[in-house]
């Protein structure tokens, strides 16, 4: 039987549509609204919530629980002080990436992790002898993510401890008279926070942020736009950008965190001791430049592709609903250098846009591919400039 | 914005900074011309506005709403950079006099089963008309995007223009193309009667055919009108309309920033006193003030009888154009009264609900609703009971009002500029009555929640923006004066009589609304002439 997360008494009537994802064994809202994309400028103009709840959630405590962690997880989990969360992946011992989180660190010995997926005999495999403990505490806590330019004035109204909150910052906070953790974290590439709660207080939680949200257009939205608002920010997502490369049948099916787009995140490795899960594997791979594919942004000429269309006689659709297929990528001379993985019209950028793994050489700003659409039944192309993730960055993310 | 040097000579000078002064600015600016865009008032933007009036309530002035915005102007101006943000409306919702509606959403099957609600026998045609409208606007879209032919022109690429028009026309399809003649001569009540029976889907679909133009649904010249408004394309949906992020006002300044960082300058509360010529060539502009100010290129976007008969001397133009825009069709006949609201209004049909104010709120129930309206504006009057298309853009915009307030945009029909046997400054307040007391008959208890009244009628329009008796799409969209023949025939392609001066505003072809179409064509046409030395 599905389940229900501790916000669906409130989400349930506010659904209009009827229907729902199973997400993590969770009902989980595809939209609220007939249009998603009503759901997705609430976010990008004013302000959205979304029911996170379905993560997985874990405790990893304990006084080497940092010591673990650096140990398991690609980031450099040391440098993420107490009262910060940390974006983060961890991968096996080849270096493909298993999974990707997001880390709160609430103590020098005291971590949560939330992740899509269930990892919690992999990580208590990995203890050994360490004094740490990981526990699955998902059912106990629910997570109401509020999202969008307004986001921060309207949880500042339960919450003052916001308006101070930095980017990727944490803080304790009364709302509703329960006890709540606020993260200065989101899925959508816009200012937003995240509401972590005891899953009895979910609901005056809830009701407590969208009574501060009368006024400033706040609303629920679901999984489509949360989709829509990730690809225009780059964000990727298991199953769509990678898979876990535990679960993979072939290297096809596996990334490494630099072909995934994070290089960033292994900058220093060479130079620090710490010992951890596939860092001989990626060592090599930066330095023998052996990374097959890299991530990058891809805008679609707008001209061409409408030009395509109008040319066979239809309307060129401009749809913000992504793929659910990959679009091959092909130089001039039609040779295959690479596939797009999401592929959707943004309305903030008012064009087709892409996240796609491309040939590390091609990988230049600027650079052309040729992206394979199907019109009238037919494979057709249409040019795309190659530009650095994210597509959709505006400054009040990180502001 | 800044200010130029008194001494400095310009490569380009735009008079007016409404919508399409900007983006001619714009274009002007990009390809290397030193522009200087002047404008008469204290904000650029011209109809194209958002104003402060109550503190905390942005008032869409005159124009409220996006959709004919060609999309090579959006890319190749860049505009998405400088916050180009135009937001879905997801709704559409036209009360009935009887206290029923028609509320169509973003779902097709279920606005089918709304529709069915009124008649069963309508449920199908929707896909029906739709379909072959958007085929329509496969046919006509592509006119939008280039001048006209000078089909009285002899020049090899006058020959070509008129034979790229014929090869476009004879690939159409035969329904297609008598569909289209059937749209461009015929009424939008004959074409409507064609698919539909209901009474309320009829008349919300008719007022289309109405916006701006002095004619009626049942007025030969209303299915143009009816072919303008269904050609937007906001994000690809034909017909599809989007408020932009802090109204249209918002949408100019993203046109000013564009304008201004390809090197543009804006001069703002100049008014441009005349247009300076000598030996038939134009030399710059002098300002109210006496300042004068130098260049090559004078580019006036505003309307025909501003730029012919009142920027120049009527008596350097040849007599046949000076007949030709005396007589051109201004006769404004829209007004508009916005509000403060205290709160949401409530239609009692739909008790609590709120979200049927996301998109337009239409105010013409029925073919005949919108003809009676338009039979009081025959004789000299506004209309007892006035078409109203109302936006209360602080539902999808929160920044349009204080939290929990909104403004509500009221587009009203008709009202036309020459009253018989009164004038505006007299009727102003009697007018506002009328459009509030018809809102109260749908909305019972509206009175109540007003905040704050401005009435804008054609007067106002005049006088504020400066378009010709209010007319506000800088001349009629009528069909002797669309396409080759505005704003008057030979003179379509955004040149005049004299050298080194154009025109780009609204009354050049493809015509008004914020389309930006004449401002950029008019561009290519002014670098065009640079480039073969011919300006």
């Amino acid at each position: 039987m599905i389940r229900t997360t501790p916000f669906h008494p409130r989400l349930a009537p506010r659904n209009e549509t009827g229907l729902w994802s199973h997400w993590a064994g969770y009902l989980s809202a595809r939209r609220y609204d007939m249009s998603a994309k009503h759901e997705y400028f609430a976010v990008r103009n004013s302000a959205g919530y979304f029911d996170t709840s379905p993560l997985y959630k874990y405790w990893i405590r304990g006084r080497d629980a940092e010591r673990f962690l650096a140990g398991v997880m690609t980031r450099d989990v040391r440098r993420c002080r107490p009262g910060t969360a940390q974006y983060t992946m961890w991968c096996d011992d080849r270096g493909f990436v298993l999974e990707d989180g997001v880390l709160f660190r609430l103590s020098d010995t005291e971590f949560f992790l939330t992740a899509a997926e269930p990892n919690l005999s992999y990580l208590r495999g990995l203890v050994g002898r360490l004094a740490v403990t990981v526990e699955d505490v998902s059912p106990a806590y629910a997570l109401l993510a509020v999202q969008g330019p307004r986001s921060r004035e309207i949880l500042a109204g339960v919450a003052p401890e916001v308006s101070r909150l930095g980017f990727f910052g944490l803080t304790q906070a009364k709302v509703g008279g329960a006890p709540v953790t606020i993260s200065r974290t989101g899925y959508t590439g816009d200012l937003g926070f995240e509401v972590l709660v005891g899953a009895d207080d979910a609901l005056p939680v809830l009701d407590a942020v969208v009574e501060a949200g009368h006024g400033h257009g706040l609303r629920p939205f679901g999984e489509d736009a949360l989709l829509m608002c990730r690809i225009e920010a780059g964000l990727v997502l298991i199953n769509v950008e990678f898979s876990s490369s535990r679960l993979a049948f072939t290297d096809h099916d596996r990334v490494t965190p630099k072909e995934l787009g994070f290089g960033w995140m292994l900058k220093g490795i060479d130079d620090d001791d710490r010992p951890f899960v596939g860092r001989a594997a990626i060592r090599r791979e930066l330095a023998d430049k052996t990374s097959r594919w890299a991530s990058v942004g891809l805008q679609l000429d707008w001209s061409e592709y409408d030009q395509l269309y109008t040319g066979a006689g239809l309307i060129p659709p401009k749809d913000e609903t992504p793929l659910d297929y990959e679009s091959m990528l092909y130089d001039d001379a039609g040779g295959r250098v690479g596939y797009a993985t999401s592929l959707m019209y943004s309305p903030v950028l008012q064009r087709h846009i892409a996240m796609a793994r491309l040939r590390p050489d091609l990988a230049v700003a600027g650079s052309r591919v040729n992206v394979e659409l199907t019109v009238n039944h037919e494979y057709r192309t249409v040019p795309a400039d190659v530009a650095r993730l994210p597509l959709f960055n505006p400054e009040r993310k990180a502001a | 914005m800044s200010n130029p040097t008194s001494s400095r000579d310009y490569d380009a000078i735009i008079v007016g900074g409404g919508h399409n002064g900007l983006v001619n600015g714009a274009y002007l600016a990009k390809a290397g011309l030193r522009t200087l865009i002047v404008e008469r008032r204290h904000l650029v933007g011209g109809a194209a506005i958002t104003e402060e009036l109550v503190p905390g309530f942005h008032f869409t002035t005159f124009s409220y709403a996006l959709s004919l915005l060609r999309p090579d102007i959006i890319h190749e101006l860049e505009l998405v950079k400088h916050g180009f943000l135009p937001i879905l409306m997801p709704s559409s919702f036209a009360p009935t006099e009887d206290g029923d509606y028609l509320l169509l959403g973003p779902d097709r099957d279920e606005n089918i089963a709304e529709i069915m609600r009124h008649s069963p026998h309508d449920a199908d045609a929707m896909d029906r008309y739709e379909h072959d409208i958007e085929r329509i606007c496969q046919v006509v879209k592509p006119l939008l995007d280039k001048a006209p032919p000078n089909i009285f022109g002899k020049e090899p690429e006058d020959l070509a223009a008129v034979a790229d028009l014929v090869s476009h026309l004879s690939g159409v399809e035969a329904k297609v193309m008598h569909d289209t003649i059937r749209m461009l001569t015929g009424s939008a009540a004959d074409l409507l009667d064609d698919y539909f029976e209901s009474d309320i889907l009829k008349g919300y679909l008719a007022s289309s055919g109405i916006i701006g133009t002095k004619v009626g649904p049942m007025s030969q010249g209303s299915g143009l009108v009816l072919l303008y408004h269904s050609m937007g394309e906001h994000d690809g949906h034909f017909g599809a309309w989007a408020f932009h992020k802090g109204g249209n006002g918002g949408f100019t300044q993203v046109l000013a920033r564009a304008a201004e960082a390809y090197g543009a300058e804006i001069l703002l509360e100049s008014p441009v006193e005349a247009v300076l010529t000598r030996g038939g060539r134009a030399t710059g502009v002098a300002l109210a003030d006496g300042t004068e100010l130098h260049a090559p290129v004078v580019v006036s976007a505003l309307d025909p009888r501003r730029t012919f008969l009142e920027l120049v001397e009527p008596r350097e133009m040849p007599g046949d154009l000076v007949d030709t825009i005396e007589r051109f069709k201004f006769q404004g006949t829209s007004a508009k009264v916005n509000f403060a609201l205290d709160a949401l209004p409530r239609y009692p049909a739909l008790g609590d609900r709120s979200d049927q104010y996301r998109g337009f709120v239409n105010i013409g129930p029925s073919l005949e609703y919108l003809e009676r309206a338009f039979d009081d504006a025959k004789y000299g009057w506004y209309s007892a009971r006035p078409y109203i298309d109302c936006a209360i853009q602080s539902v999808v915009d929160p920044d349009m009002a204080p939290p929990g307030k909104h403004v509500m945009s009221c587009f009203v029909q008709y009202a036309p500029y020459h009253l018989r046997g009164s004038d505006w400054d007299t009727e102003r307040q009697r007018f506002g009555d009328t459009v509030q007391a018809t809102l109260e008959s749908f909305f019972p208890g509206f009175g109540d929640l007003v905040l704050h009244r401005e009435i804008v009628t054609p007067l106002d329009i005049e006088r504020v923006v400066g378009l010709s008796e209010g007319n506000i799409f800088a001349g009629e969209l009528l069909a002797p004066q669309m396409y080759f023949f505005r704003p008057a025939p030979g003179w379509s392609q955004y040149r005049t009589p004299i050298d080194g001066y154009y025109q780009c505003g609204s009354g050049t072809h493809p015509g008004g609304c914020v389309m930006g179409a004449p401002g950029k064509l008019a561009s290519q046409q002014i670098l065009g002439d640079r480039a073969r030395g011919t300006d």
